[in-house]
């Protein structure tokens, strides 16, 4: 179940004990988490602009900084999303350097769950598992069950039981065994944590967490590449579990290190997003507070669930030390924000990015941000997958047939814009 | 009155390879006295340098966080199964970590 890479190992946080490689998430000594470290003195000179420039459009122009086992051949072209300036959502929020980095056209399953489901899978497969698993609020059920899909893995999926029923299905069609949890995201990963102990299986985020975990830099690699190697001066992240946002700095951080970037006079600042109804990490950073107080999630966000999030305090650190900031928004603001963006950029995400969205238009309201720095916000999710969040906010619209006539169609936008027009003035209506 | 408690795999070495066991403990300060007797390398590990139990170690009470319950004042019920996970939260992580 071992194997060993010159590139890279486990070690531990607390204690700075290795461990190789193998599918282990915690200190067997101090219970502290375990990470990837990498000898990237090694890859100076090696992971260069030029170098990466000659790789494939896809995450794997990263591997070197990537914890891929060697030999590794890289089968799907995850990630390489779009990052667009957004100057219309901009114009509307105050904001005049605005970029969205959108892993709503994330492949395979359109999350930005597939970066990280890529990597771990490519240690599941070294590994030698051949069943594969997660908890999941959705996203991540679907990349797992496309990716092992693919790769002829099996796959055991849990999910709390009151999912939407798209990232249900998005799971079932793969033909992965999903199983419904009656309890919130906390009960279902407390559930995976006792099965990855009992069954040789590999969780991708419990059992492969460390490695699953750094297939989220990639979207930090991309946004200073696709900046033209740069970094922006501040960044949006979702927080879930609290993860996301802190690989992306520790991206940033390997590129000032290589030189592949330049370190900016100020440090990236990191703001991050969630739900009022989810709010365990932006409440630490409001209070300034060390510590996590878990909640009992109630939101529509429902992948950004997580009452008791793993990387939440250090998460809240992180933020804080830079500089940046934490905001949460209620459901209704969440709807609004998915409109936002979807009204001016044409990109539909699901409620996760309405958080984000939402919460970026509250930063530039605040003062958080200055109009003129360069901000990245970081929509992780498509809109598809959660469209009853949408239920109810286009009733109001006239959903009436009209006859395929010419006059039918001119006299039908005449009513919608209001214009007078001769029925409804014979009816006595306007 | 008897509690079940539920260790993870990565606590047996220090319990004879023991991953259940009836305990009489009343609450989980006293459940944890109860290990310094019985099994001292565990409540070494399981503790830090104060005393405390350590930040990454989450306690669950049937399937609810013990935090929720009210911490270290909730007192124990007939038939309560405590389990303990090492992993689900996270201390705070060194500079470089991801």
């Amino acid at each position: 179940m071992d194997y060993s890479s010159t590139n890279y190992e486990l070690a531990c946080n607390e204690c700075g004990k290795r461990f190789g490689n193998r599918p282990l998430s915690a200190c067997p000594d101090c219970l502290a988490p375990l990470e990837i470290v990498y000898d990237l003195l090694s890859a100076k000179g090696v992971f260069t602009r030029d170098s990466i420039a000659r790789g494939p459009a896809s995450i794997w122009r990263y591997a070197r900084l990537l914890p891929v086992p060697e030999g590794f051949q890289p089968d799907l072209p995850v990630g390489f999303t779009p990052l667009i300036h957004a100057s219309r959502l901009g114009a509307r929020i105050g904001a005049s350097s605005l970029y969205v980095k959108n892993d709503a056209v994330c492949f395979p399953t359109l999350s930005f769950k597939d970066r990280v489901v890529a990597v771990a899978l490519a240690n599941a497969q070294k590994f030698g598992f051949d069943t594969v698993g997660c908890s999941s609020t959705g996203n991540l059920a679907n990349a797992v069950a496309a990716q092992s899909a693919r790769l002829g893995l099996k796959a055991c999926i849990l999910v709390p039981a009151d999912l939407e029923p798209a990232k249900i299905l998005n799971t079932l069609v793969y033909g992965a065994r999903l199983i419904r949890i009656d309890g919130n995201y906390d009960h279902v990963n407390r559930l995976c944590i006792q099965i990855a102990d009992e069954y040789n299986w590999g969780f991708v985020n419990v059992n492969l967490r460390p490695y699953y975990a750094e297939g989220s830099k990639t979207v930090g690699y991309e946004i200073a590449e696709q900046l033209g190697w740069r970094l922006p001066d501040n960044v949006v992240v979702p927080m879930a579990g609290g993860s996301l946002i802190r690989k992306i700095r520790k991206a940033f951080q390997e590129l000032i290190f290589l030189g592949l970037v330049k370190k900016p006079v100020r440090p990236v600042r990191f703001f991050g997003a969630q739900a009022s109804g989810c709010s365990p990490i932006s409440t630490a950073v409001k209070d300034g507070a060390e510590d996590i107080i878990p909640q009992r999630p109630n939101t529509i966000a429902r992948s950004l669930a997580i009452g008791n999030p793993a990387d939440g305090p250090a998460a809240a650190k992180m933020i804080l030390q830079d500089g940046g900031w934490a905001e949460d928004v209620s459901d209704v603001e969440i709807v609004s924000g998915i409109q936002e963006l979807a009204e001016t950029e044409g990109i539909f995400t699901e409620t996760a990015g309405g958080v984000t969205t939402a919460v970026t238009a509250r930063l530039f309201a605040d003062g958080r941000i200055a109009p003129g720095e360069t901000t990245v916000i970081c929509i992780t999710g498509n809109g598809l997958k959660t469209t009853d969040a949408l239920a109810g906010s286009y009733n109001h619209i006239d959903a009436r047939a009209i006859r395929p006539r010419l006059a039918d169609f001119d006299a039908y936008l005449r009513s919608l814009d209001g214009a007078p027009e001769p029925e409804l003035i014979a009816a006595g209506e306007r | 009155m008897s509690i079940k408690v539920v260790l993870p795999t990565a606590f047996t070495r220090h319990t004879d390879g023991r991953k259940q066991f009836d305990s009489a403990a009343q609450n989980l300060p006293a459940l944890l006295s109860e290990f310094d007797q019985t099994f001292p390398a565990l409540s070494t590990q399981i503790r830090d340098e104060n005393g405390k139990l350590r930040k990454f170690i989450n306690i669950y009470i049937n399937d609810e966080d013990i935090r929720f319950l009210g911490g270290d004042a909730y007192a124990f019920q007939d038939g309560d199964e405590i389990t303990a996970h090492p992993l689900d939260r996270r201390r705070q992580l060194l500079e470089f970590a991801p």
